[in-house]
């Protein structure tokens, strides 16, 4: 499979990464490249195996369902380009 | 004592423990080579006065007879474990002046041990890259050279290769790194290093910046394999912060090192013997297999036979563990921020202005190959591929072998700009033999063989069961024993 101009354009949206009009022809070369490398795994019998979960077995674990953590607001928004009081500050979401 | 970066990291434990050294002493010596060494590029954050503190306290410690493990020992930190009060980058530009309000769980298992921290080292961006070219602060330099062609500036691997090349240069006793597809171990190959990959789970993942979560984990490079043995012991252990790390003892990893290896099966497998392998790299397995028969392991011939299909594999999970991770840099809880009509124009220009080349382009397949459509085709379809090769393992293991020796990588350390300018694929080549063991989980290690007819560093690698680091330790110190001793060239980096 390889992409075209416009699917390089649609999965640029999709990762909300802004690429210029000049940019597209170069990204889909990479692109192709990159799926021309994992086209090989077509070639392999999957048929009955299970996709892997999880590396090795491990039991998910649990534990009580009670706060442990927090309090801590002014950690959280410490590193936020833009904040007030304790929000985070975004451009206008809804008109 | 003459020069206290020439020591290893356990000739400087015991050192400090005679008192024949301070860990003051021992810091400024390190502090004074960092910055002495800067066209190697290995530090994106130097913290002297950290580790300075950190020594007195150390000094102070020592004094009292209360040492800790590590106590006094210098270390530089990849700069993707966050730090508490000191700014991390993970070699991009899109965390901007990011500066944590807490620590990794690994490396404040190393501080509480008594590590004192030198720095924060430079890496490819995000940990995406084979020669620590992609970081948005500079490529890192090796300082190793060609023989024939001392000018050209060679490579330290990546990602790690701001660990690798300071371990190296010795500008720290040792560094934490971390492997996704062999970003502890290609370097450490290049460098002339040793680079553990642990088990999957034997490390904590917390607070490390998340690449791709099913094959990310924590490691040390070191310059012998009993420092990274040393290292390992403190890294590893449970965190109940990280919901895939193992709670299981932590084995004293050094008490491994030096233990006979007598009567233990190696297995050579058959389709590591790639086309186009070079006969250098082809001699240097032969001959690491030789050194460990000679200290009376038994080698036989195994097949893995879905190798071929690993590295394909990883491109296609990888960048889709990485396109979820790294939807998180969203201009809107840390990092830079670019403006935008709306909400998603903003997303949109700061994630552009943030990320690099290579990252952008990861983001991008692994946003691919999980969107409508294409998700069975490619994501699921790997995941099964993933499931035949850890197979192949699991068959190898469980017919009687105790561990795998392979080469490290397909090559010596190549110069920058070399490689993947024109196809990213080049690029992805050098993982070709270590990329196996992150998608089965495995512990990897990669300890030096020798030095090629240009005069770089060459790697041998050995796989183990899973959790069975101490096998490995074994192995590769039975290999360093055999190896001959590689030199440094002059310290053509150094000012002053």
């Amino acid at each position: 499979m390889s992409v075209d101009s416009a699917t390089v354009r649609r999965i640029a949206h999709l990762s909300r990464i802004a690429i210029e009009d000049s940019e597209v022809e170069r990204l889909r070369g990479e692109l192709n490249a990159i799926l021309a490398f994992v086209e090989t795994l077509s070639e392999v019998d999957v048929d009955g195996v299970e996709p892997l979960t999880s590396a090795l077995p491990m039991q998910m674990k649990k534990r009580a369902d009670v706060v442990t953590d927090g309090g801590i607001a002014d950690e959280i928004l410490a590193n936020a380009p833009l904040r007030e009081d304790h929000y985070f500050v975004v451009p206008k979401v809804i008109e | 004592m003459s020069d206290p970066t020439h020591l290893s990291l356990a000739e400087a434990r015991d050192a400090l423990a005679s008192k024949q050294l301070s860990a003051v002493e021992l810091a400024r010596a390190h502090i004074d080579a960092i910055s002495k060494s800067r066209a190697l590029n290995c530090f994106i954050t130097e913290t002297p006065e950290v580790a300075l503190a950190q020594a007195q306290e150390s000094d102070a410690r020592i004094a009292r007879g209360d040492a800790r493990p590590l106590e006094g020992l210098p270390l530089g930190i990849k700069d993707l474990y966050c730090s508490k009060g000191v700014r991390t980058t993970a070699g991009s530009r899109i965390l901007d002046d990011f500066t944590p309000t807490y620590e990794s769980t690994v490396s404040a298992n190393l501080l509480r041990d008594g590590a004192a921290m030198l720095g924060k080292l430079n890496l490819d961006e995000f940990a995406m890259g084979s020669s620590n070219e992609t970081s948005a602060f500079g490529p890192v330099v090796s300082p190793w050279r060609r023989a024939a062609d001392p000018d050209a500036k060679i490579v330290p691997g990546g990602s790690s290769g701001g660990s690798s090349s300071a371990v190296a240069a010795r500008l720290c006793l040792g560094a934490t790194a971390t492997d996704t597809g062999g970003s502890i171990r290609q370097p450490a190959a290049f460098t002339g290093t040793v680079g553990v990959k642990p088990t999957y789970g034997r490390c904590s993942r917390w607070g490390i910046v998340a690449f791709a979560s099913s094959l990310d984990q924590a490691g040390p490079i070191t310059r012998t394999v009993r420092d990274a043995a040393i290292m390992l012991r403190s890294m590893a252990g449970h965190d109940p912060k990280d919901t895939t790390s193992v709670d299981a003892p932590v084995p004293d990893y050094e008490a491994a090192v030096g233990a006979s290896v007598k009567g233990r099966r190696i297995g050579v497998p058959k389709e590591y013997r790639i086309d186009g392998m070079s006969a250098e790299i082809a001699a240097l397995w032969d001959k690491g297999a030789a050194w460990l028969k000679d200290a009376g392991a038994e080698i036989v011939e195994i097949s893995l036979p879905h190798t071929r299909y690993a590295l394909p594999t990883y491109y296609i999970i990888a960048p889709a563990e990485a396109s979820s991770n790294l939807a998180r840099y969203d201009g809107v809880r840390y990092g830079c921020r670019e403006q935008g009509r709306d909400v998603s124009e903003m997303y949109e220009k700061t994630r552009a202005a943030g990320f690099g080349p290579e990252v952008r382009r990861r983001i991008m397949i692994g946003t691919y190959v999980l969107s409508a459509g294409y998700y069975d085709a490619y994501y699921v379809r790997a995941q099964k591929v993933r499931s035949l090769i850890k197979r192949d393992f699991d068959e190898a293991f469980a017919s009687g072998v105790d561990a795998v020796l392979t080469p490290a990588t397909p090559s010596t350390a190549f110069a920058q700009g070399e490689k993947g300018s024109a196809d990213p694929v080049e690029m992805y080549l050098n993982d070709v033999f270590t990329v196996t063991v992150n998608m089965a989980g495995l512990p990897g290690v990669a300890v030096p063989g020798g030095l090629a007819a240009n005069g770089l560093p060459l790697g041998l690698q050995l796989i183990g069961k899973a959790f069975d680091e101490e096998t490995l330790f074994s192995l590769a110190a039975a290999i360093e024993r055999a190896a001959p001793k590689i030199e440094l060239p002059q310290p053509w980096w150094r000012e002053g």
